[in-house]
């Protein structure tokens, strides 16, 4: 059986309030808080990226999997935020984690499934036997234009699994996917910025893909959502992913615990990553869990994990993810987060 | 002139139509008007539509059309007068019919809003209003309409609470129409609360952006008889009037000159005092409009409009149910579609086939349409035969 040996998450400690986006461009910080269910986002600071966020991910994922870098045999990196459009994040991180040479290496991109498809490709690599450890990643430090209401939502974080055959902690049961070409939300090349269909992303693309992914898994399983202890969805804001799982038939409680958009943002290809992590810090062993991720584009990878008892040794080895959440947070003015973000174009 | 009727509807639900072409909606509408009547053909047809240039790229919608429905090579004409295209179309198909040039003529209106972003949308529906007079310096629809509600609100006293009764009547209508784009109820605190869009107006004092097409079938009176399936309804009274399309030209921002002379035709025409009229539907493009249009329509004194429906004048049961459709508030309103849709409702409710929502006893039935902030309006009266 493949699963997750080891789990971690890494969320910069820079946030931005909601309000301090919406007083520079006269907007309706209530109005916005009440449609987006978000309060304020993560922010990267200005030497992190999606490489350095891997990295922190990984090294709390592999001290919880209990095995050294020099042992895994891929990583795979999903994300829209990868620093070069040509040349792999995915080198630098296994350099910095000791994994190289003998090592596969590809960055994913799939919009903000990226990261749970870098997942499965990890898994089907040790499930094939062609490698024995493999690291999957979902990491982004995402990009809103100024001004456009994703600029609210789109914040940085990274989630790491170390994909194994033993010790796990949460075996993978099934996995599935949803696909199709619905073009949503994009960024063409040599654009600064990603542009987006307004409401054409909720039904026919979120809601679809989400609903199509979460029912055909569940029909493939035999499995009904009360079967769950816990579900986590892709969230692009708060409302979205409360307003499916519920849909769904799943309870406010299943969905809370990996629920954090309203105080973390959209981390893009980190959200449903970053939600299976904070539900791992707290699931019992024999729980099970759903995870439903989606991609712009669009798609959604589903999983469906058994907890093992494993769990119970490895959780506090790392830092929560609520600790990286709650905990160490320092509130960013919007001229500070502007030049972080690079927002502000000097000439070279 | 001969008397003209009306023995075919045709509408499909409305709503953000993702899965559905131009040429789909109104071709689905057009073919259950046509089912509708019972008729084996049709002689012509108009087309209300004020943007699908802007709004999808095509324009020469009548040969579309005509080809779609698979009635090529008829007559077929597209209609523009901004919002009130609807209600062109069907003006410019009653007289058809009445000439005598025409026997069987269907009138629909069509429009796809959605394929384009909310700044696109803004900006084809500010085509609308005077583009160097008032769009090159910034106004915007719910702009327009704001000024003309804090006009009101100053001059008469009109109420933030009174607008937002506008909204949760129509949408109260609207939970009772299936086919609405948002037939859910409102109150008061969620339209005075909802986001900011041009103060007085929240987003729920203004209808929304909507895909959607309807169609009807008129038909010379003499030759109902051949076509028995549902009480034919006669349209007795027409009027069209025009105003000056920018509002800085009007000597009143509280008053549309164009509905009052609109409705005033059609009352002569009609040979029909206001009084005899069951029901109306009007256009709420904005919640304001509702106000100012039934004043304008002499339903109220002016000023007393914000008054009547906080009183529960113009609710189903009252003094002049307005908007029992939902509106454009809750129905939806693709723009060039409106005006018939009004029709639609109209016919249902002579036909007292309005469910939940049916005016008791309704004969006459009454349907304002206006282009932009009222530079145009079109007003037709019509009777349960």
């Amino acid at each position: 059986m493949v699963g997750i040996m080891g789990y971690g998450a890494y969320i910069p400690r820079y946030r931005i309030k909601v309000e301090e986006i919406a007083k520079v461009w006269g907007a309706d910080a209530p109005g916005y808080k009440r449609g987006l269910q978000l309060w304020e986002k993560s922010v990267p600071g200005p030497d992190q990226d999606t490489i350095t966020m891997s990295v922190e991910a990984s090294k709390n994922a592999l001290k919880r999997a209990g095995i050294n870098g020099k042992e895994i045999g891929a990583v795979y990196i999903g994300s829209e935020s990868h620093p070069y459009a040509v040349k792999p994040s995915g080198t630098t991180v296994a350099e910095a984690l000791g994994a190289t040479p003998e090592c596969r290496c590809a960055d994913f991109e799939f919009a903000c499934k990226a990261g749970t498809e870098a997942m499965s490709c990890a898994m089907a690599q040790v499930a094939s036997g062609v490698v024995k450890y493999a690291l999957g990643i979902g990491a982004d430090t995402s990009q809103g234009a100024p001004g456009d209401a994703l600029e609210y939502s789109a914040s940085a974080g990274a989630a790491a699994f170390v994909v194994g055959a033993e010790n796990l902690v949460a075996a993978c049961d099934l996995t599935y996917s949803f696909m199709t070409d619905t073009p949503d939300f994009w960024r063409r090349e040599h654009e600064f910025y990603p542009q987006h269909g307004g409401r054409f992303t909720g039904e026919p693309a979120y809601f679809k893909h989400t609903f199509g992914c979460a029912q055909g898994i569940m029909k493939k399983a035999g499995m009904k959502p009360s079967d769950f202890a816990y579900v986590i969805f892709h969230q692009p804001n708060g409302k979205f992913p409360m307003r499916a799982g519920l849909k769904l038939g799943f309870k406010k409680e299943q969905i809370e615990p990996g629920w954090l958009t309203p105080r973390l943002g959209n981390t893009y290809s980190g959200a449903s990553p970053i939600g299976l992590t904070s539900t791992l810090d707290i699931a019992k062993p024999g729980q099970k869990i759903l995870v439903v991720s989606y991609g712009s584009g669009a798609g959604s990878d589903g999983f469906i994990f058994t907890v093992t008892k494993r769990i119970d040794e490895v959780r506090d080895i790392a830092k929560h993810t609520v600790w990286y959440l709650d905990e160490n947070k320092t509130y960013l003015d919007y001229g500070t987060y502007a030049k972080f973000r690079g927002k502000i174009r000097k000439n070279d | 002139m001969r008397d003209v009727a009306i023995i075919g509807i045709g509408m499909n639900k409305w709503g953000e139509l993702w899965e559905k072409s131009l040429r789909d909606i109104f071709t689905e509408a057009a073919l259950k008007a046509i089912d509708d009547a019972g008729v084996d053909h049709i002689d012509a047809m108009y087309i209300g539509c004020m943007g699908s240039g802007l709004f999808v790229g095509q324009e020469h919608l009548g040969s579309l059309m005509a080809d779609y429905l698979g009635y090529g090579p008829i007559p077929a004409t597209r209609v523009e007068s901004a919002c009130c295209s609807g209600g062109l179309s069907f003006r410019s198909a009653f007289i058809d019919v009445a000439s005598g040039i025409n026997d069987i003529v269907l009138a629909g209106g069509v429009e796809k809003m959605t394929d384009v972003s909310g700044d696109n949308d803004t900006y084809a529906l500010a085509t609308a209003a005077d583009q160097e007079y008032e769009v090159y310096n910034g106004a915007t629809f719910p702009g327009l309409y704001a000024l003309m509600a804090r006009a009101h609100m100053q001059k008469y006293g009109t109420t933030r609470k009174q607008l937002a009764e506008v909204a949760v009547k129509n949408h109260d209508n609207g939970s009772k129409n299936p086919l609405a784009q948002f037939p859910f109820k409102t109150t008061i605190d969620e339209v005075t609360n909802a986001v900011m869009v041009a103060d007085p107006l929240t987003l729920m004092d203004c209808s929304p952006i909507t895909d959607g097409a309807a169609a009807v079938i008129l038909c010379a009176a003499d030759l109902v008889k051949n076509f028995k399936r549902h009480p034919a309804i006669k349209i007795i009274g027409s009027g069209h009037a025009t105003d000056t399309i920018a509002l800085q030209s009007r000597d009143d921002l509280t008053y549309l000159k164009s509905t009052e002379i609109a409705s005033q035709k059609a009352l002569k025409m009609a040979g029909k005092k206001l009084s005899d009229i069951n029901f109306c539907e009007v256009h709420d493009c904005f919640t304001i409009a509702e106000i100012i249009v039934t004043e304008s329509l002499g339903f109220f004194e002016r000023g007393k409009g914000g008054c009547a429906v906080e009183s529960g004048k113009t609710r189903i049961g009252g003094q002049i149910p307005i908007n029992t459709s939902g509106g454009l508030k809750s129905k939806g309103h693709p723009v060039g579609a409106t005006g018939i849709a009004q029709i639609y409702e109209a016919v249902t409710q002579l036909r007292g086939d309005a469910g939940e929502r049916q005016v008791k006893g309704a004969k006459i039935g009454m349907a304002q349409n206006m282009g932009g902030s009222g530079g145009s309006t079109l007003v037709h009266i019509l009777e349960v035969i």
